[in-house]
């Protein structure tokens, strides 16, 4: 209980471990817990660029795709368009194409029809001729059949 | 005690066994252990050997965390090591104001250290005196901060270094202030100026009391918490066989003194030079 040199050794030992724990120790160890919470806020600050990065990009990506889908949207309207204007033309031009044949046709028909008018009247005109060959051959009255052959004459 | 008893010793010898330091003097030229009462150049061999050995201990555990500090991902005993900084270094920016290399490794220095002395109290009494009468060391005192020697030298490193940061800070025309203006400021002019030497002289008793007191007051706290503790587990020991229960009631209460004590005299050094760095009186 006596106070003695010990103090004095205490306190040269106390000099000692505090200008020890200055020296090697404090400095140390805060550099590491500094720098260790430097590096936790960058990694924090950069997850939160991160974050806000990526939704930047996805309200990109969204309106890249709802513009390409507008895009989309309005060829597939241009082609239904172009495809019913071309059903259309090809319409007009089926009709008109069978209007020409049908006209074509009917020329034709016409022409038939009148070759075979004019054959047919050749042809009954000799028949007649034959029949009133026939006729004469038998009895040759000029005067009584003269009413007949002209009539028939008059009839061709 | 059992043997002791045994070997016809009574429980005031037990005691004062257990409360004398192992002591180391030159007595008419001679180097002698024990008998030294009175004589102020002799050294407590007991407490030096464990201040210094745990001191050791705390400069070698830390040191080692700090020589490989990674920055990274920190291993258990860094992240405790790591805890004990932290909890140092926020009680520090919570109390100190000023700006100094010193208070940081001091603060941290002081709580670990005296923890550690603190410590060597939950050791059981007997366990380390007994193995030095087998060794034959006639007298043990395992605990340095029961020792008032240590305590006094730490207080009074830190009362220094008080006195030579306040010099350093204010100047002496600014400690001496601090002396004599506070805590009633003399009057400046008029009639009141006669009573101003008395107010000096009063400020300045009071004040010098108080400083004086710090010390006195830092290392006998912390002794006084410590040598009744020690003197407790002492008076424990001697019930004999029920002392189990008990010893072990008193061990888990004292923990939290060890803690408190140390973490106390941390504190209180810090705001002793805060205060000595602190211009706005």
């Amino acid at each position: 209980m006596d106070i003695n040199a010990t103090i004095i050794g205490q306190t040269i030992a106390m000099i000692f471990f505090v200008w020890f724990c200055m020296k090697y120790i404090w400095p140390h160890i805060m550099d590491a817990i500094e720098a260790r919470q430097k590096e936790i806020a960058d990694g924090l600050t950069a997850a939160e660029k991160g974050k806000s990065d990526l939704a930047a990009a996805e309200s990109k990506a969204q309106s890249i795709i709802s513009e390409a889908r507008g895009q989309a949207k309005e060829i597939v309207d241009q082609a239904s368009a172009r495809a019913s204007d071309i059903v259309d033309e090809a319409r007009v031009d089926g009709e008109a194409e069978k209007r020409r044949q049908l006209e074509s046709t009917q020329a034709e028909i016409e022409v038939e029809i009148n070759r075979a008018r004019d054959e047919l009247r050749g042809q009954v005109a000799a028949i007649a001729v034959a029949g009133a060959e026939k006729v004469l051959s038998r009895e040759i009255d000029a005067g009584t059949h003269k009413d007949l052959l002209d009539g028939l004459a008059a009839e061709l | 005690m059992d043997e002791h008893a045994g070997a016809g010793q009574s429980a005031t010898d037990y005691i004062t066994h257990h409360l004398t330091n192992l002591t180391l003097c030159r007595d008419h030229g001679e180097w002698v252990v024990g008998h030294c009462q009175g004589n102020f150049w002799a050294l407590n061999l007991d407490s030096m050997f464990f201040s210094v050995i745990l001191g050791i201990l705390f400069i070698t555990i830390f040191g080692s965390v700090a020589r490989k500090a990674s920055k990274g991902r920190p291993g258990k005993l860094q992240t405790a090591i790591e805890l004990v900084v932290g909890f140092v270094d926020t009680a520090i920016k919570d109390a100190f104001q000023g700006h100094s290399k010193v208070i940081a490794p001091l603060s941290l220095t002081i709580f670990v250290w005296v923890f550690l002395m603190n410590f060597m109290d939950l050791i059981p009494v007997d366990w380390l005196p007994e193995i030095g009468l087998m060794i034959g060391i006639p007298y043990l005192k395992v605990v340095p901060t029961t020792d008032v020697n240590i305590t006094f030298a730490m207080s009074i490193s830190v009362f220094l270094l008080t006195i030579f940061y306040s010099l350093k800070v204010k100047g002496i025309g600014g400690f001496a202030k601090e002396f004599t203006m506070h805590p009633i400021a003399p009057p400046t002019r008029g009639i009141g100026l006669i009573a101003a030497p008395v107010i000096i002289a009063f400020n300045f008793i009071l004040e010098t009391v108080a400083f004086i007191a710090r010390p006195i007051s830092l290392s006998l706290r912390l002794f006084g918490n410590m040598y009744a503790g020690e003197l407790i587990f002492i008076l424990i020991a001697l019930i004999g066989f029920y002392q189990l229960p008990l010893h072990f009631a008193w061990a888990i209460f004292h923990i939290l003194v060890v803690t408190l004590q140390a973490f106390i005299f941390m504190m209180l050094t810090i705001v002793y030079l805060s205060q000595a760095h602190d211009t706005g009186h």
